[in-house]
């Protein structure tokens, strides 16, 4: 009997927790649900009083219209040139500096490894101002150039971070071996180590690719001309101006401006789950 | 480069120290330069901004006014507000984000089924940029086209339709749910870690020993967790109170600044106004508060743990 009893109790226990993960996960996922319905509705059916989850006759105009109209197509290029312009510098600087930090022990390096963790906790309230001022007197704002550096200057110290990481992973044998065949340090480096950290390099870069797709408030602050602006901005602009009509190709123009950042959690979620990542990433 | 074997003895082929402090320098230098004139130089002249009047549109004659901005600050009731505003948005989105997150991922710890399916779902809210997260509860919120508003409706409710982000009294509530949950996968994935850290055994010689399940958190999981609590609960404490995007698509701080953030206000004063100097010293106040609020929360904690 008590055997029967235990048992059902545990039962019992693995039903409340499945419904207990299912409330989060309904409350996590539905705000996309409803995204996602109402990027396939007509403009006809935003306008009723009693909207349907389904939507009554799904179209892709949205997609259609998030694509074609000027501004976002526009503004997503813009993102794809600062985003990945801002990873390949990250990564380019990173990649030697985190070298230098592992293999090499001077009082630079461990000042270096001092800024990157106080870097992590500083808030940039602090910094915005000034740096805006800065860049205005280098004739900086207002361009995209200007964006990337402010973009890699935020995502060099993670980069480190992660990077000095993996060179550790890399045994020093290699590296002797390379060098008592005639290679010089930088041709190790070149030639072995960063073939080596390929798949570090690949990690840092999407996070610095992400980080800069995703960045709002710089983008808004540097960049003036509409011809120039990412595709957060452009969204936003999207927003004070909504019609309720316009709800259709604004949803379906934010779910795109996810995609990138959907694919790559996809890929990397295991790694993420394990937790080696976490902790790092400003949300 | 360097020599061949045949040409070179041995010995001198291995680099002297200098040369290797060189080399080391140089492959780091690259990185701390876009630093040190990216975010040292701009710390220090931030500080000094806070003294000054500097304006938008007025590039030469900056004077040093001393401590002008920050008499201002203290008597200026919109800063206050903002900073009130921020503390409660960050303090609430902060606890209620650690609470939530600590029970899911304490529920992803367990071996359920589809626990992989479950743990890249909960995942989805931290892909999304927070422009977007915005929009898609701008949406969710919106008085007549809304999902919120539509499911009172359907079951019933009609009286509970509201414009939630245009009400004084739900704007700040509405924007907090919407915090609470953008963050909500960062908290749980390193709590996640770190109940994943907490040694099985001990766990199940307390089980042995009859403790009951909350027991058995009280007694082991929870000690070994407070390193990893400690360190996110203050990094999100800091990342919400800095935090603009979203609410700024939200409400842009209105109604009536009942949602004005610090990190808006310093904005529309910086940008819309051009108050440079005065931004500045906004700035510099709110690290300070900052800082100390955090101070005592280390303090605190770490005794604790002693």
């Amino acid at each position: 009997m008590a055997r029967s009893r235990t048992a059902s109790v545990k039962t019992f226990k693995r039903a409340a927790q499945y419904l207990t993960l299912g409330c989060y996960l309904v409350f996590l996922g539905f705000p996309l649900v409803w995204l996602l319905s109402i990027s396939f509705k007509e403009p006809r059916e935003m306008v009723e009083l009693h909207p349907t989850l389904i939507p009554k006759h799904p179209t892709l105009q949205n997609y259609v219209t998030a694509f074609t109209e000027q501004d976002l197509a526009r503004s997503a290029l813009n993102s794809l040139i600062v985003a990945s312009a801002s990873a390949a510098l990250t990564v380019l600087l990173a990649l030697p500096a985190a070298y230098s930090l592992v293999r090499f022990k001077t009082r630079l390096s461990t000042i270096t490894l001092g800024w990157v963790l106080v870097s992590q906790l500083f808030p940039f309230v602090l910094l915005v101002i000034p740096l805006f001022l800065i860049l205005r007197e280098a004739g900086l704002t207002n361009t995209r150039f200007g964006l990337i550096l402010v973009y890699v200057t935020w995502s060099l110290p993670f980069a480190l971070w992660m990077l000095q990481g993996f060179v550790r992973g890399i045994p020093r044998e290699l590296e002797e071996a390379a060098s008592v065949d005639g290679a010089s340090r930088l041709q190790v480096l070149r030639r072995v180590v960063a073939p080596l950290l390929a798949p570090g390099l690949v990690a840092t870069s999407l996070f610095a690719f992400i980080s800069a797709w995703n960045e709002f408030f710089f983008a808004l602050v540097l960049l003036k001309s509409p011809e120039l602006a990412t595709l957060p901005v452009t969204l936003a602009r999207f927003v004070g101006v909504e019609g309720i009509a316009r709800l259709g190709p604004l949803a379906a123009g934010s779910l795109l401006a996810t995609l990138p950042s959907l694919v790559f959690f996809a890929v990397l979620q295991k790694r993420l789950a394990e937790g080696s990542l976490a902790g790092a990433v400003k949300g | 480069m360097t020599a061949t074997l045949e040409e070179t003895p041995r010995a001198t082929r291995q680099p002297s120290r200098d040369q290797n402090k060189r080399f080391a320098y140089l492959l780091l230098l690259p990185a701390l330069l876009p630093v040190v004139m990216l975010s040292a130089a701009p710390l220090l002249r931030g500080v000094f901004l806070g003294f000054t009047d500097a304006r938008a549109g007025r590039n030469v004659d900056i004077n040093f006014t001393g401590l002008e901005n920050y008499q201002e600050l203290v008597q200026d009731t919109q800063f206050w507000d903002a900073f009130k505003v921020g503390l409660i948005w960050a303090f609430a989105v902060t606890i209620l984000q650690f609470g939530l997150g600590l029970g899911l991922a304490g529920l992803l710890n367990q071996p359920l089924r589809l626990r992989w399916l479950a743990r890249t779902l909960a995942l989805v809210p931290w892909a999304m940029p927070p422009v977007v997260v915005g929009i898609m509860w701008k949406l969710v919120y919106h008085p007549d086209a809304g999902m919120l508003n539509e499911a009172f409706s359907r079951v019933g409710l009609d009286g509970l339709r509201h414009n939630w982000l245009g009400d004084f009294s739900t704007a700040l509530p509405a924007v907090i749910l919407v915090g609470i949950w953008a963050g909500l996968p960062q908290t749980t994935i390193v709590l996640l870690a770190g109940l994943q850290g907490v040694p099985r055994e001990l766990h199940e010689a307390a089980q042995m020993d009859g403790a009951g399940a909350f027991r058995r958190f009280r007694a082991v999981t929870w000690p070994a967790l407070a390193p990893v609590v400690v360190a996110i609960t203050s990094l999100d404490f800091i990342w919400n109170f800095n935090s603009f995007g979203l609410v700024y698509v939200l409400t842009a701080g209105g109604p009536g600044g009942k949602t004005m953030l610090p990190m808006l206000f310093a904005y529309e004063e910086a940008f819309r106004y051009g108050h440079y100097g005065y931004a500045a010293a906004l700035g510099n106040v709110m690290v300070l508060l900052i800082v100390a609020l955090l101070a005592v929360y280390l303090r605190r904690r770490l005794r604790e743990a002693n």
